[in-house]
C-alpha cells in the first residue's frame, strides 16, 4: 500500500490515540466521582487499539498488543475480580464483602475503596482484553481494508 | 387543565426530536443495502440514543451506550463486514413483510404496556421509593464518594457486575473459539509481507 495514502487519517489518528488512552484512564480512576468506571474505560481503551489497527494495519496492532496478551488480560481481569471475593472470604466476611478486606477504624472507607478500585481494575482488564480478542478474531481473518471501502 | 412549565415543554420537544431522528435512522438502516452505510448509521443510532439518555438524566447509561454502541460495536461490525460481501441481497416479499409485522405487533404491545408505567421521574414510583431510596440514603455514609451508580454497581451489586464481566469474557472466548484465534492466518499474512516464501 502506498505509504502516503491515508496521510490525513494517520496524522489525526496519531494525535487522537494517546488522548483516547488517557481519557480511558481518566474515566476509570474518576469513576467514583463522575459517570463511568471500569467497563467504559475498558471499552475506550480497546477502541484506541482497534483504531490503531484499522488505520495502521492489523499487523502493527498485533505488535503493539499481542493477541496472547489480550487473551491473558481478559483472564487476569476476571481472576482479579473473583480473587477480591476470595480475599474477603479469608478476611472473615462474605464473598465480595469489601469491609472484610482488612481491619480499619470505625467509619473508615479504605476497605470499600480498595475493593472497588480492585474490582474495577478487574472489569477494565476483562472488558478490554475480551473486546480486543473479539476484534483480533474478526480482523485476523480479513485482509487489509481495500481502498474503495474507506 | 394542567399547567406545563416552560422547561418541561422544551424537554419534551427535545425528546421528541431525538426520537424522530432515531425513527428516521431506523427506517434508513432497514431500507439501505450497502453494509458499510448500515454499520455507520447504526453507530449514529447509538450516538443519538446516547444523547437521548443524557436528556433523560441517565448519564451513566448514556456514557456506556456511546462507548459500546457507537464506539466498539461499530468497529467490530466493520471488522465483521470485511469478512463478507459489501451489499446485502434484496429479500423476497415475505422476508420483508414478516419482520415488519412482528415489529409492528411488538411495538403495539410495548406501547400498551407503557400505560401501566409510572410517570417519568415520579418520586412515588416503586423504583424511587423502595431499594432505590435506601441506596441513596446509605451509600454516602457507607462509601464516602459521591457517585451512587458506582457504589451500587461495584459494591452493593458486586455479584451482578462479576456476572457481567464473566458474560463479556465468555463472549470473547466464544468468538475466539468459533473464528479461531486469528493468529494462524495473521502469521501467514505477516510472513507474506516479509517476503518469506516457506510457509508451513
Amino acid at each position: 500500500m502506498n505509504p502516503d495514502h491515508h496521510v490525513i487519517l494517520r496524522v489525526v489518528a496519531k494525535l487522537l490515540i494517546p488522548l483516547i488512552v488517557i481519557y480511558a484512564f481518566y474515566v476509570h480512576f474518576h469513576g467514583e466521582y463522575s459517570p463511568g468506571g471500569g467497563f467504559q474505560a475498558g471499552v475506550i481503551f480497546a477502541v484506541a487499539v482497534i483504531l490503531y489497527g484499522l488505520i495502521f494495519g492489523i499487523t502493527s496492532a498485533l505488535k503493539l498488543v499481542p493477541a496472547v496478551f489480550a487473551r491473558g488480560l481478559a483472564a487476569v481481569g476476571v481472576l482479579l475480580y473473583a480473587g477480591v471475593g476470595v480475599w474477603a472470604l479469608f478476611g472473615g466476611g462474605q464473598y465480595l464483602e469489601y469491609n472484610a478486606l482488612f481491619q480499619e477504624p470505625e467509619g473508615g472507607h479504605a476497605a470499600q475503596h480498595t475493593g472497588i478500585i480492585l474490582i474495577e481494575l478487574g472489569v477494565l482488564f476483562g472488558v478490554a482484553g475480551s473486546m480486543l480478542t473479539i476484534f483480533y478474531a474478526f480482523a485476523g481473518r480479513a485482509a487489509e481494508i481495500d481502498d474503495e471501502d474507506w | 387543565m394542567m399547567i406545563i412549565e416552560r422547561g418541561d415543554l422544551w424537554e419534551a420537544i427535545i425528546g421528541l426530536a431525538l426520537l424522530l431522528i432515531l425513527l428516521v435512522l431506523g427506517i434508513a438502516v432497514a431500507r439501505l443495502r450497502s453494509l458499510f452505510a448500515i454499520v455507520m448509521l447504526s453507530g449514529l443510532y447509538s450516538l443519538v440514543s446516547a444523547v437521548w439518555f443524557v436528556a433523560a438524566d441517565a448519564v451513566d447509561v448514556a456514557f456506556t451506550e456511546a462507548a459500546v454502541g457507537a464506539g466498539i460495536s461499530t468497529a467490530l461490525m466493520l471488522g465483521a463486514m470485511l469478512l463478507t460481501a459489501r451489499t446485502a441481497k434484496p429479500e423476497k416479499t415475505f422476508a420483508r413483510v414478516a419482520p415488519f409485522l412482528v415489529v409492528l405487533i411488538t411495538g403495539a404491545v410495548l406501547t400498551y404496556a407503557t400505560i401501566d408505567l409510572p410517570a417519568f421521574g415520579d418520586p412515588f414510583s416503586p423504583a424511587n421509593t423502595g431499594v432505590g431510596a435506601e441506596y441513596l440514603d446509605r451509600h454516602y455514609p457507607e462509601m464516602g464518594f459521591p457517585n451512587v451508580v458506582t457504589s451500587i454497581l461495584a459494591s452493593y451489586r458486586g455479584f451482578d457486575t462479576l456476572g457481567e464481566v464473566l458474560v463479556v469474557f465468555t463472549a470473547g472466548l466464544s468468538v475466539a473459539l468459533l473464528l479461531g484465534f486469528g493468529e494462524r492466518s495473521l502469521a501467514a499474512m505477516m510472513n507474506r509481507e516479509r517476503g518469506d516464501s516457506h510457509e508451513p
